[in-house]
């Protein structure tokens, strides 16, 4: 037992949820921005505390943090393992940068309370292993754009009906698993709801719309925050993988390959700013499925499955520094069109640097957190599907196409003249500064990164292999039976 | 007295840190907004590139008197964990040597002239950091010792080069030019990152030692079937394909030239279109595999020639005329290498790529160099019809002419039957999101996307 073993989770849970009560007496925005600030950069803090005491501190098994729940519940529901470890600090961070980029101009229309109680809720989510506790939290989840979609007078049908969908599939689905029991394979009742929820939720093709109408209607920073983390990524491993059969699991990397390059190609041809930045999201968290796919025990590619890992933490990372970079543009000049040239290099050329950075991260380019990961999600998807597996190349290609075109549509052009000034503020550029630094030393300095995701993905494996054996093992006792 | 391979270890470790170091400190000052004036970042320049320079020689020097001058340097593994390693490795050798002693050379005699060229100028910070970046990719990618490193450099240098070639943002003619050289090179990349990973799988290698054989370039030999070396080498010659701007890729060269003087000449003219003729000759013991390949490379590469040096001809600036020019020679460089010749086409390349570069320099003063010969002999000059034009039938020349001005009608093909289907389909494709979006919310259909209305080519695009 080390010195530095604090409940770190529980502190994490506990500021953000204290932070949401306190800010939630705050009159003025600005003040209660100060205080949201405060709040989730400890909640920051005692992730990343987390994070640190588990990866260099803790053994290889799951460990607990749990004391309390065991005091008071008699069991712990909220663990951190390999794979929620870095995940804790992502998601705080993505949190923190949000509060700390909102520009004063922007801080009555976004929620700061809502913010921290969706990031107390995911933080418990990827911390929990409990398959109705995780659907209960992911059903949570999905409370706050449906407010804020309230809040702002828009249409919320087409949100709520997928995501009555999908919080429906997760129940009926899981509630069919625990019918059949563990002891055999379970049957096409109790999987294809549950496959079908993580397609909705991770947006994959045809089931993606709900995420290009939340974006096209809610705030940019709401939308970012309850896509970004890649809840749906982490539905399919504690819900979907351990239970699905092998064709399943192959028609999930074929359906996510196809929507990786669907979107990559979808994002090359938009005129919205908004749904450019979906679609390129979409085609990443397509990659990620692709990647989680490959791990379980039939398709057994390490590789692929510590590439999906790491491109996870990588897009989680760059795509939400894009959108953050996005929505300080927006800020500035107001929804996007990528029809015309914006002229906005010389007002912010920081930005601009951003843009791209974060952009041709997520697009894997070297140098950036996510060159490595990519090249082994690569690899293990030419290994895993030879000839289709060239899919996530293309995807890669078309996806760094729509960054640079992005880029030059919104930053070239003839300088655009404004009465007021449009260059970065400090906060901003503290967030800017910070986010490029993550993705150039995690980019110059892979090791480590690279080597906790291959252990998650060992885990992982283990996992499945462990539940795959136990559902074996079981069938020729059944058919005996029969 | 110090080992002489520790001697080597070092120069080679001063030849790849040199333009890190200059990147770095150009592109951290750029992002924290401390940008260093016009003199800090030529002397900077100067000392990087001339420190490279001259470790470069040096280790040339020293590799000379050897009978088998091939000096490995292992940077150790970058990631390293079971299953899976990315090793850095950079070799010094006959071909790697010359080509970043090249590159050094070119890049600092660019960096000179450009230094009065963009006093002043309102991107000259900007300028040179893509320069840097440019520079770090060319190191990279010649001293490669591994594919996975190659990979790396190369895209780099694409990057740089997309963005040099829109430097002049503010029309949007070179941005236009920027994102198609860009789109090329991803094809290029992509090509690039299959056979990387195509030779990985076969020979469980991404080192060039061990997939080219232990003896020194030339005489390495792979051990590779004729029938695989046939695939991974057409994708090969499709990534050296985009990256040298050979036939069907053409049309992105005479674009580049929207960039800065400078850049145009280190660049398209003399360093980067030959990127992928050094890619074939790195390649070269996994061509002899395969007479196949073989002739696929001379047939590309004579087929490239004829085209650029028919269109040259037709051209009406300068600069363009000098990078068919240019791509005249690259064609030829690449025929060279399918022929299975390895040392003349490297000094063909090290030859051409000084001589378009001074050509390129002197282009901005072309015009008042035709004036001052004119003021000598007090006449304009004289044209003289050429061969063919007193053979060639007059229909036939019309229509070479037609095809030479519409540069062989390569980006309309490109556009109309390549890019122009692929994006009709994803703008089909957005159609029905949108109907199928608003059909969900019960919207009125406000906002129909007409795929009449819609984008033909990347450029409608931008």
């Amino acid at each position: 037992m080390s010195e530095l073993h604090l409940p770190w989770l529980a502190a994490s849970l506990v500021f953000s949820l204290l932070g949401a009560a306190w800010v939630a007496c705050v009159r003025d925005p600005r003040l209660a921005r100060q205080w949201s600030l405060i709040f989730s950069g400890l909640t920051l803090l005692t992730a990343v505390g987390a994070w640190l005491d588990f990866d260099l501190l803790a053994t290889n098994e799951a460990i607990g943090y749990g004391h309390l729940q065991t005091q008071w519940f008699g069991r712990e529901f909220f663990v951190i393992d390999r794979l929620s470890a870095p995940l804790l600090p992502l998601v705080a961070l993505l949190h923190f940068l949000t509060a700390l980029t909102t520009l004063n101009t922007k801080v009555r229309r976004f929620s700061f309370v809502s913010a921290l109680i969706s990031e107390a809720i995911l933080l418990a989510t990827i911390c929990c292993r409990e398959p109705w506790i995780v659907i209960g939290l992911l059903a949570a989840g999905t409370v706050r754009p449906y407010l804020d979609l309230r809040t702002r007078g828009q249409p919320t049908r087409v949100y709520v009906i997928y995501m009555a969908a999908y919080v429906l599939l997760m129940v009926a689905g899981w509630s069919i698993v625990e019918m059949e029991g563990q002891d055999q394979a379970h049957s096409l009742w109790a999987v294809v709801p549950l496959l079908v929820a993580v397609f909705i939720r991770s947006g994959i093709a045809p089931f993606h719309s709900w995420m290009l109408d939340l974006f096209d209607r809610s705030t940019l920073g709401s939308a970012l925050l309850f896509v970004a983390p890649l809840t749906g990524a982490y539905a399919a491993v504690r819900l979907l993988l351990p239970i699905a059969p092998d064709w399943v699991l192959r028609s999930i990397g074929l359906v996510s390959l196809f929507t990786a390059v669907y979107a990559a190609g979808m994002a090359l041809i938009q005129r919205d700013a908004r749904r450019f930045f979906c679609f390129l999201f979409l085609s990443h968290s397509a990659l990620v499925l692709v990647g989680l796919e490959m791990g379980t025990p039939r398709l057994s590619s390490p590789i692929g499955l510590t590439g999906g890992l790491c491109v996870w933490l990588s897009i989680g990372l760059s795509l939400g520094g894009f959108g953050l970079t996005l929505r300080a543009l927006e800020a500035r000049r107001g929804r996007l069109k990528l029809t015309e040239f914006q002229g906005l290099y010389e007002h912010t050329p920081t930005l601009a640097v951003c843009f791209l950075l974060t952009g041709l991260g997520s697009v894997g380019f070297p140098g950036t957190l996510g060159f490595v990961g990519t090249e082994m999600l690569i690899d293990g998807a030419v290994e895993t599907y030879p000839y289709i597996g060239v899919a996530v190349v293309i995807a890669a290609a078309l996806n760094g196409i729509a960054v640079v075109q992005a880029y030059f549509r919104l930053f070239t052009g003839t300088r655009y003249s404004s009465s007021v000034s449009l260059q970065i503020g400090e906060r901003e550029r503290f967030g800017v500064l910070l986010l490029a630094a993550l993705i150039l030393i995690g980019g110059i300095f892979p090791q480590q990164g690279i080597l906790s995701r291959y252990r998650a993905a060992e885990e992982l494996r283990q996992q499945h292999t462990e539940d795959a054996n136990e559902t074996t093992s079981s069938e020729p006792e059944q058919g005996h039976k029969h | 007295m110090p080992d002489s391979t520790n001697v080597m270890t070092a120069l080679g470790l001063i030849v790849v840190a040199a333009p890190v170091l200059q990147f770095g400190i150009l592109g951290g000052s750029s992002l924290i907004d401390r940008r260093l004036s016009e003199r800090a970042t030529m002397r900077l320049i100067q000392t990087a590139t001339g420190a490279g320079l001259l470790a470069a020689v040096a280790l040339l020097a020293l590799m000379l008197p050897q009978s088998n001058p091939h000096v490995p340097i292992r940077l150790g593994n970058w990631v390293d964990i079971p299953h899976y390693h990315f090793s850095i490795k950079f070799v010094f050798d006959r071909l790697s040597v010359p080509f970043v002693i090249l590159s050094y050379v070119l890049c600092g005699v660019i960096s000179a002239f450009a230094s009065n060229y963009m006093h002043r100028e309102p991107g000259y910070n900007r300028f040179f950091v893509f320069y840097s970046l440019f520079l770090l990719g060319m190191v990279v990618t010649s001293l490669a010792g591994t594919i996975e490193t190659l990979f790396a450099g190369w895209e780099l240098v694409g990057l740089s080069s997309a963005l040099l070639v829109a430097f002049f943002q503010e029309r949007p003619a070179p941005v236009r030019n920027g994102l198609r050289v860009w789109s090329v090179y991803r094809v290029s990349d992509a090509a690039l990152l299959i056979a990387a990973l195509t030779l990985h799988h076969m020979t469980g290698e991404g080192d060039f030692d061990k997939l080219m054989g232990t003896a020194s370039w030339p005489y390495g030999h792979a051990s590779v079937a004729a029938r695989e070396a046939l695939a991974v080498g057409l994708l090969l010659l499709l990534a050296a394909a985009g990256k040298s701007a050979l036939v069907p890729f053409s049309g992105w060269l005479p674009r580049a030239m929207e960039g800065p003087t400078p850049s145009s000449a280190v660049f398209y003219g003399a360093l980067s279109v030959h990127l992928g003729a050094f890619l074939l000759l790195r390649v070269g013991p996994l061509l002899e595999c395969s007479a196949a390949l073989c002739a696929a490379v001379v047939a590309l590469g004579l087929v490239t020639a004829f085209y650029a040096a028919v269109t040259a001809r037709a051209q009406t600036d300068i600069k363009s005329a000098l990078c068919f020019a240019s791509l005249t020679q690259v064609g030829i460089i690449v025929a060279e290498i399918g022929f299975g010749l390895r040392y003349i086409p490297l000094i063909h390349i090290l030859g051409h790529g000084c001589l378009r570069t001074l050509q390129f320099v002197r282009a901005p003063t072309l015009l008042q160099d035709y004036r001052q010969l004119e003021n000598a002999i007090g006449d304009s000059l004289p044209r003289r019809s050429g061969f063919w034009e007193r053979w060639l039938p007059e229909r036939f020349r019309m229509w070479l002419y037609r095809f030479a001005i519409e540069r062989g009608y390569l980006d309309a093909c490109l556009n109309d039957y390549i890019a122009a289907p692929i994006l009709r389909v994803f703008q089909w494709c957005d159609g029905l999101e949108q109907r199928w979006l608003r059909l969900l919310s019960g919207e009125p259909s406000d906002e129909a996307v007409s795929p009449g209305k819609s984008a033909r080519s990347l450029d409608d695009l931008l």
